[in-house]
């Protein structure tokens, strides 16, 4: 655990050694609910009506947490082809600290632009109706699927270990946050294209967090919001495990 | 004792043999060269040693406990040194090793005290608190040493600690290697550089393919080094030929004549000599390290002799 604490501490050091880098982080989400939310706003339809600000942050939170991908994914790549994983492996570590600390680290990271993220649309007139407990269920929903998604980062991270395929990762990340209900509702969208945003985890996520806040466009799908993390963590997982015992191959 | 031992190693990648039945003894407190060309199995080596890797076959123990089944009292008495500097470009040098102190379970204060220690004995107190990525290559090699040496470990790896660096970084890490021995620590050292080998080690191992093929202290090696003899005239090449030896070489193009030799100083005074009373307008006589490809044509061509 201690060494995990210490792996943690280390992102602190990078936050505190590139300041900019964190700024220039956490102020590309908030661009982006700008320009969609007063930019394109007035053309977005919201389904039942409402403010579309009001529909978009929430989709945007749960980008936000799908983009954290690319930061596990990148720090575990970087750290194997540098050979800083080697180098812990050949230390008398605990095994699990390097894997738990990076999970630390980056929930952390998350849970850090959420709360600017939230702040900055509480300030463009977004917030919540159903009172703090939703609230607090609904900023769960949002690290479950962070928590998630760190352990397809880490498999990524530890399969491909590639710099090209951090660019790979970060175009893909588009489409699939795209094809979801955080910007449009699917009901707008062409049938096939439908179809694929309906089953998109981030959609039930979306869902269920602007049920639970209070925000147009919203339904209860709870049960799927919490049901897609577990399969994600059910498959990775174990399979990141893998990867980190194959290494010794 | 022996400090490390490889007993007929092997690992296998897909129906490649990358060690093929590896027997190596280092004795506590020398340091040994790891000799080889690339894809020889000296990082393989390294890593089964580091606990990196499982073998496939053999044994290794190292400061006398097994690689496999004692693989944590192995990691408590090694230091590491990669083929890559395996630290945290973004974090300072010492942030580095304070954060690597602290996940050797040094306390925090320890850790700090010891992280100045290093970066005093490697000569980056000045750069400490810099970033390391705007450290020079030489200066993250020291770097990834000083963070080896944390525990001050009896038996360390270095795997091609100068592959990738400028004469200045290669004798930056050639001192910092020096300044180690005598401090009774056991040292394996892998390159592929005969200098560097010889530069450092107390004995030489030469591997290829996987398996031992030579084994001394660099004497016994250098001892297979070339004296070179270029003549005026190529007309000269037969007699000089004849005064070298049978064993030497005849190069018509470069009008040079080589031979192997073992007893140095003792063969350049003698041939000398003799090609003088010969009347041998010479043009160059010297005594050449042999390039590692030249010992390994010596040693293959003395086996299937
Ligand atoms: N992880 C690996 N997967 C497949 N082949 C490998 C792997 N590591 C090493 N090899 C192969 O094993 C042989 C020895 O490699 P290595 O130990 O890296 O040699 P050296 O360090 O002497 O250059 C090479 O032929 C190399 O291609
Ligand atoms: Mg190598």
């Amino acid at each position: 655990m201690t060494d995990a604490w210490i792996l943690v501490g280390r992102e602190l050091r990078h936050w505190a050694r590139q300041p900019f880098q964190l700024i220039v982080n956490l102020i590309f989400p908030i661009m982006l609910v700008l320009m969609f939310g007063y930019l394109f706003g007035g053309s977005m339809i919201v389904p039942g009506g409402g403010d579309y600000k009001e529909f978009l942050l929430p989709g945007m939170f749960a980008m936000t947490m799908a983009f954290g991908v690319e930061a596990t994914f990148t720090a575990i790549s970087t750290d194997a082809n540098k050979g800083v994983t080697d180098r812990f492996r050949s230390m008398p570590m605990a095994r699990s600290a390097v894997v738990l600390g990076r999970a630390g680290a980056d929930m952390l990271d998350s849970a850090a632009n959420l709360v600017v993220l939230m702040a900055c649309g509480l300030l463009m007139g977004w917030s919540w109706h159903n009172g703090p407990v939703k609230a607090a269920a609904a900023v769960g929903l949002l690290l479950l699927l962070r928590f998630s998604l760190l352990w397809l980062g880490i498999y990524l991270g530890l399969l491909l270990r590639s710099p090209e395929s951090v660019m790979a990762l970060q175009i893909l990340i588009w489409p699939i946050s795209f094809l979801s209900n955080v910007f449009v509702s699917p009901g707008n969208m062409p049938t096939v294209l439908a179809k694929i945003a309906e089953w998109n985890p981030l959609t039930a996520t979306v869902d269920s967090i602007r049920w639970l806040f209070g925000n147009p466009g919203g339904q209860d799908s709870i049960w799927l919001a919490i049901a897609w993390p577990l399969v994600i963590i059910v498959i990775f997982f174990p399979l990141s495990v893998r990867r980190y015992q194959r290494m010794s191959r | 004792m022996n400090s490390v031992q490889c007993i007929g190693l092997r690992k296998n990648y897909g129906d490649k043999a990358a060690l093929d039945g590896l027997d190596l003894e280092v004795k506590g407190g020398t340091v040994c060269g790891l000799l080889g060309p690339n894809g020889a199995g000296k990082t393989t080596a390294v890593r089964i040693l580091t606990t990196l890797t499982r073998p496939d076959g053999g044994s290794a123990s190292v400061a006398g406990f097994d690689v496999v089944k004692q693989a944590r009292q192995v990691k408590e008495r090694i230091g590491l040194v990669g083929q890559h500097a395996a630290v945290d470009e973004i974090l300072s040098g010492r942030q580095n090793l304070v954060m690597f102190g602290r996940l050797y379970h040094l306390g925090s204060k320890r850790a700090a005290t010891r992280a100045d220690e290093l970066l005093e004995q490697f000569g980056l107190q000045d750069t400490g608190r810099k970033a390391v990525k705007d450290y020079s290559g030489g200066m993250r090699r020291r770097l990834d040493l000083a963070a080896s040496l944390i525990l001050a470990p009896p038996v360390l790896f270095l795997d091609e600690p100068t592959t990738g660096l400028d004469p200045r970084g290669r004798n930056e890490v050639w001192q910092a290697v020096r300044g180690l021995v005598g401090s009774g620590a056991t040292v394996l050292l892998t390159t592929q550089y005969l200098e560097e080998a010889d530069q450092l080690a107390d004995q030489i191992c030469i591997i290829d393919h996987g398996r031992v093929i030579a084994n001394g202290t660099p004497d016994d090696l250098k001892g297979i080094d070339h004296l070179d003899v270029v003549v005026r005239s190529a007309s000269d090449l037969e007699t000089t030929r004849g005064i070298l030896g049978p064993e030497s070489e005849v190069d018509v193009d470069n009008r040079r004549v080589s031979v192997p030799v073992k007893d140095r100083l003792a063969t350049l005074t003698q041939v000398a000599r003799a090609l003088e009373d010969a009347g041998i307008a010479v043009e160059d006589i010297g005594l050449r390290r042999p390039t590692l490809d030249e010992v390994f044509l010596e040693l293959t061509g003395g086996a299937s002799k």
